[in-house]
């Protein structure tokens, strides 16, 4: 018996051995439909062809409400996985909290700095030091349109907000939705921010969703784009509230609505449609945007782990994230663009192609690439909901543009 | 000897096997209770801490206007959720009561309802209720152009599509309830009423209906607890919308603890919601539960 018990405690010791060298990364994240699973397992193989062991622990459901909900168990009890998908401003929240381990080693080494718009930079770090790394960026200020119906209508794809007006006008007149939206409160807040970056630039932009400064909250320009913001009403069928995203897409596939104010992973409702980018739909920005870059980016952020074998793999896989390789193969996968600007693009359309030209331009003379608010890289999920209710009261409701930037401006107030 | 212990057995058995079920009662209802209402009392944010901050983030509540909003709507959707609930399940329970042909067949009709979860019945209603392909279009299509009924899209009317959904899954079930109610009165009292010169609405008015009295007890109870909880059914039939119109405390509750990383406000509009229940259930339960005494 006893002879046995060691023998058991020496063939675990042994195994304890062998992993040692070996670490084990075990990855939170709810990358599970078709195109995202495939994408993740890519990343999967390249850690386990890094001699390290991959530990997938997916969870399902919601916008990740139910993985936060274990994240947050688990990182109480002390137990937090090696690796989560957190964006945005939560990872600064999580890093406040002296949770997530630095990065900064691979950094270095792999030169970071040098490779990622220090704007994208600012939102993986946490006190100057790397605690996350980037996946891919979406870009949300896309309008999707669909050529042929502007063509019957005789209407030119709008490149202002006044033309957008004009447009759809005309668009209504011919019988078309002029605009397929969902009545949903991201979604709102989705075609909002793109308005508001139309009427005031992005440096208004960035007072407003990063800053919070009250000043801009109430000013004119507020108040200016919350008119502009009715006029969408006028253009929407009856059928909007409540509707989803992908739904309002495939009105726009299939030529009942005109164009559609989404980000580019809507890109895969026309991609699965088999239509070809240029041709069958059009990707443009959102009217009066064309300069200006307002970016969503997908992160894993890493959690301090208890053995050093386990930090030496989780190093390995944050520097095989940014890898040139995973970084190709995930966004085809998934319809973004990579975060590193030095990539070979040859493989990707031209929409993902546009993209990155506006990426690259905006990052490198650090004017128009702004941090997407309705995707909750600008603000905590805090003052995120609190914009959200007042924009989607606003959307819903005949209360004037003077009110909504003053209810605004006091939401954001009471939130912070 | 064998006696003595039988009896041991026979009184410990159903205490052990109870127990379990009172532990996870403790534990998991009541334990939790008391966490929800200390963690209202602090600045927990997205994590739970425990730095008291007093009634903060009540006042922080209550100074919101979504969250007062919300409970409107749970009046507005309450009161009328469970008024017609309790009369449409009354009348068709007294209309099955008279001996109808086939009454087993159109009772499971009524009944069936209830077999379907409320994701179903939102599901359902959103697109009967939707103007660009549910009701309107169909009646449209029939050749009346100028109908319209789009409640679902009108933010001062959507509350009520929800009562609608809601009253169509449960005044079946409410009227089981009223019909074996209706059943477990004695027909003699009935007959010596005829017998003294009562007509049929006579009997029901001032006979079989205040006889009722705890059925009704029962069923108010249970669309009580429906209407308070009631989450899933706003979710899939309007998902809180348009703008926040339909918005419910429960989801007040569960998007702010769970999606904005507002544990504290979130815990405090829970403590809200059951003192709502029990502001309704106690004076009822005490009124209710002491009349046999006395009667």
């Amino acid at each position: 018996m006893m002879f046995k018990k060691t023998l058991i405690a020496m063939a675990m010791g042994s195994t304890l051995a062998v992993t040692a060298q070996a670490g084990e990364v075990e990855v939170l994240h709810w990358w599970t439909s078709g195109g995202e699973a495939r994408s993740i397992a890519v990343l999967k193989e390249m850690v386990e062809d890094a001699g390290h062991t991959w530990t997938d622990f997916a969870v399902a459901g919601g916008g990740g409400e139910n993985a936060y909900t274990v994240l947050r168990s688990r990182a109480v009890s002390g137990n937090p996985p090696a690796a989560a998908q957190i964006k945005g401003l939560e990872i600064q929240e999580w890093g406040d909290l002296g949770f997530l381990a630095s990065l900064d080693e691979v950094a270095d080494e792999n030169n970071w700095d040098e490779n990622l718009p220090s704007v994208v930079a600012d939102v993986m770090k946490h006190d100057g030091e790397y605690v996350a790394a980037p996946v891919n960026v979406h870009r949300v200020n896309w309008m999707w349109a669909n050529p042929a119906v502007f063509e019957d209508a005789g209407v030119e794809i709008p490149t202002s907000l006044d033309e957008l007006w004009a447009a759809a006008e005309e668009l209504k007149a011919a019988g078309v939705t002029p605009i397929a939206h969902g009545g949903q409160p991201w979604q709102d807040a989705t075609t909002f921010e793109s308005i508001v970056l139309a009427v005031g630039g992005a440096e208004f932009f960035n007072d407003v969703f990063v800053e919070m400064d009250q000043a801009a909250l109430e000013s004119d320009t507020m108040v200016e784009a919350f008119e502009e913001f009715r006029k969408v009403n006028d253009y929407i069928d009856r059928g909007a509230p409540g509707r989803d995203w992908n739904v309002a897409t495939s009105m726009v596939i299939r030529g009942e609505a005109a164009m559609q104010f989404m980000g580019d992973w809507a890109k895969g409702e026309f991609t699965a449609a088999n239509m070809t980018p240029g041709e069958d739909y059009i990707c443009a920005a959102f009217p009066g945007t064309e300069e200006a870059f307002t970016f969503n980016i997908d992160s894993l952020a890493m959690f301090k782990q208890r053995t050093a074998a386990n930090a030496e793999a989780q190093l390995k896989m944050a520097e095989l994230v940014l890898s040139p390789s995973f970084q190709e193969t995930f966004n085809l996968n998934k319809g973004s663009i990579p975060v590193r600007t030095d990539l070979d693009m040859s493989k990707f359309d031209d929409c993902a192609l546009a993209s990155m030209e506006t990426f690259k331009s905006t990052s490198a003379s650090g004017e128009g690439l702004v941090p997407s608010m309705a995707h909750g890289m600008s603000t905590t999920s805090t003052i995120q909901g609190a914009i959200y209710d007042t924009v989607t009261e606003f959307f819903n409701s005949d209360m004037s543009a003077e009110d909504g930037a003053t209810r605004l401006a006091r939401a954001v107030r009471a939130a912070q | 000897m064998s006696v003595s212990r039988k009896k041991g057995i026979d009184y410990w058995l159903p205490k052990l096997v109870v127990s379990p079920t009172l532990v996870i009662a403790l534990v998991f209802f009541y334990g939790f209770v008391l966490w929800t209402t200390f963690i209202s009392f602090t600045n927990s944010s997205f994590l739970p801490s425990y730095d008291f901050v007093g009634f903060d983030q009540y006042v922080r509540l209550f100074m919101n206007p979504r969250w007062l909003n919300a409970m409107w709507n749970l009046v507005v959707f309450g009161v009328l959720f469970i008024g017609i609930c309790m009369v449409v399940g009354l009348v068709m329970a007294i209309l099955l009561d008279q001996n109808i042909r086939a009454e087993g067949a159109i009772r499971t009709i009524y009944l069936y309802p209830m077999a379907l979860s409320f994701i179903v019945t939102g599901t359902v209603w959103k697109w009967l209720l939707n103007p660009t392909v549910g009701i309107e279009k169909f009646v449209i299509s029939l050749g009346w152009d100028s109908f319209i009924f789009d409640w679902i899209i009108d933010p001062d009317m959507a509350i009520y599509t929800v009562v609608i959904a809601g009253v169509w899954q449960a005044s079946g079930f409410v009227m089981a309830i009223f019909l074996a109610g209706l059943r477990g009165i004695d027909t003699s009292i009935i007959k010596a009423a005829q017998l003294d010169g009562a007509n049929l609405f006579a009997v029901y008015t001032r006979i079989i209906i205040p006889s009722m009295r705890p059925v009704f007890f029962s069923a108010f109870i249970m669309l009580a607890h429906i209407a308070i909880k009631s989450f899933d059914l706003v979710i899939a039939l309007t998902g809180g919308g348009p703008g926040n119109s339909t918005d419910v405390p429960a989801i007040f509750m569960y998007q702010f603890s769970f999606q904005r990383g507002q544990l504290g406000i979130g815990a405090a509009s829970a403590v809200i919601m059951l003192m709502t229940v029990l502001a309704i259930l106690v004076p009822y339960l005490y009124s209710e539960l002491r009349t046999p005494k006395n009667g």
